[in-house]
């Protein structure tokens, strides 16, 4: 399954719930907020396993916008809006925690 | 008119929410009134000025220049808060290098923008006459 996470871990525990509650099988997309999630910082620990099996992706456009895509942690994997859409076609309609 | 010391204190990233657009908006209102008006950025409101925001990808409107302009409507305290950027894996180099024009100083160019503690921080606060958080 595909989740989208949009806010930031710094202000909501919406990925921190996602994290807790997905199966095996699961990616996570962060969106708006929520790439700050996918940079260096205090909150970094949260995806930092999933993220080293590959199931982690954010948003460019997202990243873009807030002046932090130099700082994305260790294999996320970052993707445009056509990655996006590659990414619904491969594990069907996302779960949206927001 | 009397003048009063206003902090606008912006506590949120941009483009998410509305949050920092808006509180720009009454910034600059303040502003108009020719109020001493200072800004605090804490928590993920530090990111409303990191340098190098491109929001093509997301077809919003780019505000982070409006910043730049604030030196010219006399804004030109800036606090931000050191341990949000600690926390975010961010320093002073990655934010906006935001500068005013002295007017008692021959127009040197100055900076605004001034990292403090957060016990600094609320020493600040303590000194204003109204604080707005967004």
């Amino acid at each position: 399954m595909l989740h989208t996470v949009n806010k930031s871990s710094f202000e909501r525990n919406s990925l921190q719930s996602c994290v807790n509650i997905i199966d095996d099988s699961s990616v996570i997309l962060l969106i708006e907020d929520g790439v700050i999630s996918a940079t260096n910082n205090t909150q970094s620990s949260i995806v930092s396993d999933l993220a080293s099996q590959g199931r982690v992706y954010a948003l460019q456009g997202d990243l873009e916008a807030r002046g932090i895509s130099s700082k994305v942690a260790d294999n996320i994997k970052v993707v445009d809006y056509a990655g996006f859409v590659d990414l619904v076609v491969e594990h069907g309609t996302p779960v949206s925690w927001v | 008119m009397s003048t009063k010391k206003f902090m606008y204190l912006n506590r949120k990233a941009p483009y998410g929410t509305v949050y920092a657009l808006e509180s720009l908006e009454v910034v600059l209102i303040a502003a108009a009134f020719e109020q001493d008006v200072s800004l605090a950025f804490i928590d993920d409101g530090v990111y409303q000025i990191v340098d190098g925001q491109k929001t093509d990808g997301i077809g919003m409107k780019n505000f982070s220049s409006t910043y730049r302009a604030l030196g010219d409507y006399d804004i030109n305290k800036l606090y931000v808060s050191k341990e949000s950027l600690d926390e975010r894996g961010l320093s002073e180099d990655d934010l906006m290098p935001l500068v005013y024009e002295d007017e008692d100083d021959d127009w040197a160019e100055k900076p605004s923008v001034f990292v403090v503690s957060n016990a600094e921080l609320s020493k600040i606060m303590s000194d204003q006459d109204v604080c707005l958080s967004f």
